[in-house]
């Protein structure tokens, strides 16, 4: 059940991995969409914690292309929609997440990553 | 008071049987239950703000769900498989991630509202190898930098624990401190063997003025903070100085009698004016 919203704050975290380390990328994802309840509240809330750019790309590699490049000034109940969708209702049940510094792969398995680290890689 | 972190890891802990053990036991699940709403009174955030929160070692989600059913969107972390499959299974609306909180998180800085963990710190605190990133301390630090600068400033994580010593405190709180935060350990009913529950309570940032810690129960104020079994305890205590009423009255000698005919036993002897009556001492 990886989502983009927990996706959108997953950055790597293997010993000595500091920089260019954040967005993990998606490989060979299998997608899939449940609905979630809309909460416009909470959405507003959560916008200024979301690394916009980041959250395009991993939408877009997720074959989802419904977000406008840049967060838009206006942000109106359909833009709301449009997010909720992206952030919470797109579920990545199987595929890795690497890391485009250190190429770490962080595996999911029924929609569970698994964050485990070697005893090497440990800060 | 069992110990299981002092059997086995986690992860092997809490395998397919232990897992699902543990989350059908309704004992497990009521204890969980209250200690998660107790964590959210700690942890107290502002009222209509649905918050992102972090559930340290979610296990197979008994706390989340009630962080559902509370509104909160959730993500969470654990180490044991078999209770995130079960997790899967329950059907809990948070993302969940298989880590190990002893080597730290990756998430960005500021993406939580707050934090909360049930009974899970004291499992940090056994070595399994002699490699140094195994040591308690070393892990301890590992989980509370990188905890600390994924919450948002201001905010809190509340653990629940069961720490087996003053010492396990002391080493707790100290690495807590160093790691940046700020709070101390609220003990709810500390002078009840079986209610008493530790919360450590830590707050990053405060703007300036330090944040108040919260008033643990001591089940003194009112009824409906008293730690349970109290009155239970209270009225054997006072019974064992009075004398018993008897069990065999009349009245359960004439629904005995009244069964045994019913049953077609012979020689049941007819009811009389005497029945169930005692005997005068010369007799």
């Amino acid at each position: 059940m990886v989502r983009l919203i927990t996706h959108n704050l997953l950055a790597c975290h293997v010993k000595g991995c500091t920089s260019n380390n954040f967005p993990l990328e998606f490989k060979d994802v299998q997608v899939v969409l449940r609905d979630s309840e809309f909460n416009p509240d909470f959405l507003r809330g959560f916008i200024p914690k979301i690394e916009w750019p980041a959250l395009t790309g991993a939408a877009r590699q997720l074959g989802d292309t419904s977000l406008p490049d840049q967060l838009p000034e206006m942000q109106d109940d359909d833009f709301l929609k449009v997010l909720h969708h992206v952030l919470l209702e797109i579920h990545v049940e199987e595929g890795t997440m690497i890391c485009p510094n250190c190429k770490h792969n962080y595996p999911i398995s029924n929609g569970i990553p698994n964050m485990l680290l070697a005893e090497h890689e440990i800060g | 008071m069992s110990r299981p972190e002092l059997i086995a890891p986690p992860e092997i802990y809490y395998g397919d049987i232990e897992a699902k053990k543990y989350t059908k036991n309704t004992r497990n699940q009521q204890i969980q239950a209250d200690m998660t709403y107790r964590a959210l009174e700690l942890l107290n955030l502002p009222p209509d703000e649905p918050a992102f929160l972090l559930d340290i070692g979610c296990g197979s989600g008994l706390s989340g769900e009630i962080l559902d059913e509370e509104g909160y969107i959730w993500t969470g972390v654990d180490i044991a498989p078999s209770m995130l499959e079960v997790a899967l299974e329950r059907e809990v609306e948070g993302d969940l991630f298989l880590q190990d909180i002893g080597q730290g998180f990756g998430f960005r800085p500021a993406s939580f509202d707050g934090a909360i963990s049930i009974s899970v710190l004291q499992w940090l605190l056994n070595a399994e190898t002699s490699h140094p990133t195994s040591s308690p301390p070393h892990r301890l630090a590992r989980f509370f930098t990188t905890l600390h600068s994924s919450l948002r400033n201001p905010s809190r994580a509340v653990f629940q624990f069961y720490p087996s010593s003053d010492d396990q405190i002391q080493l707790i709180t100290s690495i807590a401190q160093k790691a940046g935060f700020g709070g101390g350990l609220v003990v709810d009913f500390p002078n009840s063997k079986k209610a008493k529950k530790v919360f450590l309570c830590l707050y990053v940032g405060g703007g300036g003025g330090a944040q108040q810690l919260p008033e643990a129960l001591d089940g003194e104020d009112e009824d409906g903070g008293k730690a349970r079994f109290e009155r239970r305890r209270e009225r054997e205590n006072s019974k064992a100085g009075g004398k018993r009423k008897g069990v065999k009255d009349k009245d359960w000698i004439l629904k005995k009698k009244e069964l045994y005919r019913k049953r077609g036993k012979e020689s049941v002897p007819r009811d009389s004016k005497f029945t169930g009556r005692k005997r005068r001492p010369v007799f």
